[in-house]
């Protein structure tokens, strides 16, 4: 059995742009023939997931106001399967990265990242978690949260506009309709994907080293 | 802008004859300087509330090494926080302050930033991808002998109970960190932590032209867009000399006051969620975006505008502008009545903000806690009545006060300030005078040699900017004060004795915007 192109009740297929990677997923997960069964199973597990996102509340600056709109009167994600926010990582299901990420934040998002339970998924909202943002040149801001965990969707703009949040939104929907649920999944960072530079960690405090030491 | 240097050995016995005898009970603001080979040392900006005379003084110290200067932390409240943020970002070290320790960046951070021979280098401040250890944030005290001492920080003590609240956490308004000593469920010390949103706008804006840091400050609160850029370009133009047109005058009033009700509906919102009132939130954002529509067909943008440049604004109001804006001061007051009804004389509401959260007046003036929470406790802070600018002294409108300070009360003023604010806004809209909207000037700026200052009431208080000039096209040095620092700052003094479940209440009513706080 064969996966399918992601569809989408309310848009269609070819209005989406950047189809050609989601067709390289596809193509991916593909190579290996699947079992009916399993392949129905998926089916109906990702069409269940990908309608049923619930993100966790995190903003850090103005994007996060843009966010609030989005679950707010006019425009209400609540309509395309994104229900609610979950204030604990535990019971979430994506992570909006709303906002600058600086030095002190980074290790904090690291640790929301790694509290969440698979499957789990990024969506990284403004200039500032793509890049930096208008802030790339200062000294305490990290140039785009891809440096330290894997982002799944970008969506550009500072702040975006509701509509641009819903779109990545949807675009975020049909990556997890191309996923394999059951052993697999495509999504996950491979050794060798992950980035060049490694994270240097430096100054680590002696005390805390000694620590870490006796644990293990 | 005056500024008179005291020594540093004088310098504690004036400032205790300024609070004495010349009432100078505000203290607007501290701005670290490093003025290079003249020396390092802060500025302090001052305020008698009762007279509103201003008078600036400044300290420095050649010792670049160890620069010492006295503390003020006892004569007003707020210099605590001040102090601990220009130890941040200068290193200098506050004699007599209790508790000097980082405010903004990681304790392990090497060097002070906003010295002029920092050095930015990767190798030095990497990104680490761990926790601060609370071992390592440490107080530092000056020894006799001119030598600092690192002490532990030894502000709860081993047997408290201590809990940590946020970065992460709904309740906090973005990413700011309590801890909290708690004995049962009542709160005796509160610490809190900032710095997890500071981009160092500061520095940044060392290197940028001055019509490039506009583009930063309405990224700053967020919510008050308008008005922070509003100020920049006020203190830029009486630096330059340049006269805005009136109907810039009128654009910029009108879309200041439309931003503060903006934030204010905003804040309703928020504090209603906070509270666990989610109707009141989407009420609150569906009128919301009547305001942003406004906006959108004008500037372009809708949370962030972008729109007050040098010398005026960046395009022409539309032509049905006055039209829509008027539609929306007929439609708003109907649906304030819906907020009142549906939150503000809730029975739940009222059981959770009354007495909670009592700022005294005494209090929110030597904290400097200016905008609805000063005006809560009594005070008559609003920049607009203090120090009018551009049409504040033409038109008519109340500054709202109340006297308990309690959080019902900071709730109260801001639903009175968005119906003066609809008042200001019906004055002006049907006399917007012909003319250009904007003044030429040049791309590059160059400020005449000098310092600067220039405030206007924010959607949560006083926004100021201070910019000192020596000539170039970008600023020597720029300090934004932060309209939420303050706020944060006598956080402690309210939630004492309060119930852990008040500090949403007191957070909540206190309306800060975290990115306006780090910078």
């Amino acid at each position: 059995m064969e996966m399918k192109k992601p569809a989408i009740k309310s848009i269609p297929y070819e209005e989406f742009k950047d189809n050609e990677t989601l067709e390289a997923l596809i193509k991916e997960v593909n190579k290996e023939r699947t079992n009916v069964v399993v392949g129905t199973l998926d089916d109906l597990i990702n069409w269940g997931r990908s309608n049923s996102l619930w993100s966790l509340t995190f903003a850090t600056s103005c994007c996060g106001i843009e966010f609030m709109s989005v679950g707010a009167a006019r425009y209400d994600f609540a309509r395309f399967g994104f229900e609610v926010t979950r204030n604990s990582p535990r019971q979430a299901d994506l992570i909006m990265v709303a906002g600058t990420i600086t030095h002190k934040m980074a290790p904090v998002l690291k640790r929301l990242y790694d509290q969440m339970a698979d499957p789990k998924y990024v969506v990284a909202v403004g200039g500032c978690a793509i890049s930096g943002g208008p802030f790339k040149s200062s000294y305490h801001v990290l140039n785009g949260v891809d440096k330290i965990i894997p982002v799944d969707v970008y969506i550009p703009g500072c702040p975006p506009r509701p509509e641009a949040i819903l779109y990545g939104m949807m675009q975020l929907q049909r990556k997890v309709k191309v996923e394999k649920f059951f052993g697999g999944v495509n999504r996950k960072q491979k050794k060798e994907e992950q980035p060049d530079t490694p994270i240097i960690v430096t100054n680590f405090p002696q005390e805390t080293t000694d620590k870490k030491e006796k644990e293990q | 802008m005056n500024i008179t240097f005291i020594q540093p050995n004088d310098f504690r016995k004036q400032m205790e004859q300024l609070r004495r005898e010349k009432g100078m009970d505000f203290l607007r603001d501290i701005v670290g300087m490093d003025w290079g080979e003249e020396g390092i040392g802060a500025i302090y900006m001052l305020e008698n509330s009762e007279t509103k005379e201003n008078i600036q003084v400044a300290t420095r110290t050649t010792n670049r090494e160890v620069p010492v200067i006295p503390t003020v932390s006892d004569i007003w409240k707020i210099a605590d926080i001040y102090e601990r943020e220009v130890f941040d970002f200068f290193g200098i070290i506050f004699d007599g302050h209790p508790n000097l320790r980082r405010l903004y960046l990681r304790n392990d951070w090497v060097g002070y930033p906003l010295r002029k021979d920092y050095d930015e280098s990767e190798q030095l401040n990497p990104i680490r991808m761990f926790s601060e250890s609370l071992e390592n944030d440490v107080t530092h005290t000056l020894l006799p002998d001119g030598t600092i001492k690192r002490n532990p920080d030894t502000l709860f003590e081993k047997n408290e109970y201590v809990i940590n609240i946020g970065p992460q956490h709904p309740a906090t308004h973005g990413v700011l960190r309590f801890r909290l000593s708690l004995e049962g469920e009542v709160i005796r010390k509160t610490d809190v932590h900032c710095g997890y949103i500071h981009r160092g706008v500061e520095k940044m804006s060392e290197k940028l032209t001055y019509p490039q840091i506009l583009a930063l400050t309405d990224r700053l609160d967020y919510l008050s867009a308008h008005q922070n850029r509003h100020a920049l370009c006020m203190c830029i133009e009486k630096a330059m000399g340049v006269e805005v047109t009136e109907r810039t005058q009128y654009i910029r009033t009108i879309m200041d006051e439309l931003q503060r009700i903006d934030s204010h509906l905003l804040f309703i919102s928020c504090a209603a969620m906070d509270l666990g009132a989610l109707t009141t939130f989407i009420y609150g954002f569906r009128d919301r975006e009547k305001i942003l529509d406004i906006f959108e067909e004008v500037t372009g943008g809708r949370l962030i505008q972008n729109y007050n440049v040098i010398g005026g604004v960046q395009a022409d109001i539309t032509a049905n502008f006055a039209t829509k804006v008027k539609e929306f001061c007929k439609y708003l007051p109907s649906k304030i009545k819906e907020y009142n009804d549906v939150f503000t004389n809730n029975i739940i509401t009222r059981k959770r903000m009354f007495d909670v959260g009592i700022l005294s007046r005494e209090d929110a003036i030597s904290y400097g806690c200016t905008g609805g929470t000063g005006r809560a406790s009594g005070w008559a802070c609003d920049v607009r009545k203090r120090h009018p600018y551009a049409l504040y002294d033409k038109v008519d409108f109340k500054e709202i006060i109340y006297t308990k300070g309690d959080s019902f009360e900071r709730f109260l003023v801001r639903i009175d300030e968005i119906k003066e604010s609809l008042h200001i806004i019906e004055q002006l809209i049907d006399n917007i005078p012909e003319g250009d909207y904007k003044v030429k000037t040049k791309p590059i700026i160059r400020l005449p040699e000098g310092s600067y200052h220039a405030a206007v009431e924010g959607s949560r208080g006083e926004f100021g900017v201070f910019i000192e000039s020596r000539g170039e096209k970008s600023p020597y040095r720029i300090k934004f004060r932060p309209m939420g620092l303050p706020l944060v700052a006598s956080i402690g003094t309210m939630l004492k004795g309060c119930k852990i479940a008040d500090l949403m209440t007191i957070g909540a009513t206190l309306d800060y915007v975290i990115p306006d706080i780090d910078r």
